[in-house]
């Protein structure tokens, strides 16, 4: 068999186009490296929407541990505190547990059935575990960069007028993102690689429909052989790590344009904030 | 346990669930907290040493050798951890029996025949006749060594961090002395480099303290998978039925992990201040002044 053919074959299979049957033996090269290609589809939409769906919630809640307010401030930092505090492999198998025990027949509310099977499934349960916990780590980074704003920038909103929402979109929240910028890069990283947990926790891959590290395993399991399947996951990873990196550092420059020396090249600092 | 435990299906309430939580399975899952512990008692000291090696290698003006250190340093930045956790025992497996194939049997065989890896009897680690305690004990030798691996390189990052880190003038001096460049690192960089190195290791100690419910996928017997094991539902054919409690042994767990996470950050807070103290920072010199006030 061609190695089109089998792209067109396993090129989609994540998703569940294609041939049905994942290959049971005379594994390819080329078959491993599409199927475990055509799971990274997961892990790239795990990512995607955990971090834009993270990104919102974080800001609410670095802005509400801000608050004056005993009642916005305790809950936000008991949120960051669990789940920061916790690994997240635990976070995973108590939300699937939990979510197992809601009624399998929906929830009747007003007459209306809300259905609840699908939160059970990895795509939209492992996605919410996956987006609170980003949110916890990127409020704490949030946080962090709000509370080292410069006096000076604020005060000098003041002298202009500026109160209230004005102020806090002109001037704060901007110097917010671009001091939290680096840490945040960091914390995108971190999270990408943590989607190959998903198909290991209590999340099942249905009809064999996994991320990268799951065709990988599958791979390693039946050829008894690691050292193919595991190097080519670790490849397109890497692959997709620079690529994450290369469009942070594109928004931090656009973030940092108006500061003298902005133009250089982005000194990427990595270390470790998780 | 107790001695009114002897027929459970004949008590209730808070006795029955004495006798429930101190039954046999239920100090195997109470061990494997020790387990947890051991494995981070294990893994910090070796990791600290694979990094100090990797951050050392990185600085070496052998060129192969910093390329080494480079590689290992960045590796972890691309590559998921979890890849490298189920990567690197498997393969030590096979690299030790493949070590022992070669010297302790008929080498003419291949080890891998198809997809199988057929090796000797007398080259199978752990023996096929060693007791159960040698294999799990293989097990977690292997676990320690992935955990080692991995954390190593995260513990390489930052202490190549912090060794950039100590003032360019500190080491001059130390050269301005007629010191050799050994007697530098020993003398001035290796000694004031922690400081900067606090941060980051102290992160990574919480890293390691997450991370250790992982040893779930290596087939290790941990906390994870007692907690599955014991949660599940049980059948009257059981001792102690009752229905799924899953979510409870979780929940068991996330309070231990959350009270581990707490403790260490208080710890490390308290270290930090020690640290500080006497250092050309902002925080030790805050601390001079507190004390001269």
């Amino acid at each position: 068999m061609s190695c089109t053919q089998t792209i067109i074959d396993y090129g989609l299979r994540s998703l569940g186009y294609g041939e049905r049957l994942l290959p049971r033996a005379d594994y390819t090269i080329c078959q491993q490296f599409t199927l475990i290609g055509s799971g990274l589809i997961w892990n790239i939409y795990f990512a995607v929407l955990a971090l834009s769906m993270g990104f919102v919630l974080a800001n609410a809640l670095a802005v509400a541990r801000t608050s004056r307010h005993a009642w916005l401030r305790g809950p936000a930092d008991a949120f960051i505190f669990v789940f920061r505090g916790s690994p997240l492999f635990i976070q995973f198998f108590i939300a699937y547990e939990a979510l197992v025990l809601l009624p399998r027949a929906g929830i009747d509310v007003f007459g209306l059935t809300i259905q609840t099977s699908w939160l059970t499934r990895a795509w939209a349960g492992a996605l919410i575990v996956l987006t609170l916990n980003t949110t916890a780590y990127s409020a704490q980074i949030f946080h962090g960069a709000l509370m080292a704003v410069p006096k000076g920038d604020i005060e000098a909103a003041d002298a202009y007028g500026m109160t209230g929402w004005t102020r806090f979109r002109r001037v704060i929240w901007p110097t917010m993102l671009r001091l939290a910028w680096p840490s945040y890069t960091n914390e995108a990283i971190f999270l990408f690689h943590a989607t190959t947990l998903v198909y290991f926790s209590s999340f099942p891959a249905f009809q064999q429909k996994g991320d990268a590290l799951y065709y990988a395993s599958y791979f390693a399991d039946k050829t008894f052989n690691p050292f193919v399947a595991y190097p080519i996951a670790a490849a397109y990873f890497i692959v997709a790590t620079l690529l994450l990196i290369w469009l942070f550092g594109r928004v931090n420059r656009r973030l940092n344009r108006h500061l003298p020396g902005a133009d250089g090249r982005v000194r990427y600092r990595p270390q470790l904030a998780r | 346990m107790f001695s009114y435990c002897t027929d459970p299906s004949s008590i209730e309430g808070l006795a029955w669930l004495s006798c429930y939580l101190t039954s046999g399975t239920h100090m195997l899952f109470y061990a494997s907290f020790g387990t947890v512990l051991l494995l981070l008692a294990i893994t910090a000291p070796v990791a600290l040493v694979f990094g100090y090696g990797g951050a050392m290698a990185s600085r070496s003006r052998v060129a192969p050798l910093r390329w080494f250190g480079k590689i290992y340093t960045s590796m972890v930045r691309g590559i998921p951890d979890i890849i490298f956790f189920l990567f690197v025992p498997i393969a030590l497996d096979q690299g030790f029996e493949w070590v022992r194939h070669q010297a302790l049997c008929d080498s003419s065989q291949p080890v891998r025949q198809g997809n199988d890896f057929v090796v000797c009897d007398a080259a199978k680690l752990p023996l096929s006749d060693a007791s159960p305690w040698v294999h799990d004990a293989y097990g977690i030798f292997l676990a320690v060594i992935a955990f080692s691996i991995v954390f190593g390189a995260f513990a390489a990052n930052v202490l190549y961090g912090a060794m950039q880190a100590v003032p360019r003038a500190q080491l001059e001096t130390a050269e301005a002395y007629g010191m050799t460049r050994r007697q530098v690192t020993r003398r001035v960089l290796v000694p004031q480099m922690w400081i900067y190195a606090l941060p980051g290791l102290s992160n990574l100690w919480m890293i390691l303290i997450k991370a250790t419910p992982l040893l779930f996928l290596l087939g290790v017997e941990d906390v994870v998978y007692w907690a599955r094991e014991l949660g599940g539902a049980k059948t009257s054919a059981f001792t102690y039925p009752h229905p799924d409690w899953r979510l409870y042994y979780f929940l068991a767990l996330l309070v231990f992990y959350l009270l581990m996470t707490w403790i260490s950050g208080r710890v490390l807070d308290r270290v930090a201040r020690r640290l500080s103290r006497g250092q050309a920072t902002m925080g030790g010199e805050a601390q001079r002044k507190g004390a001269v006030a």
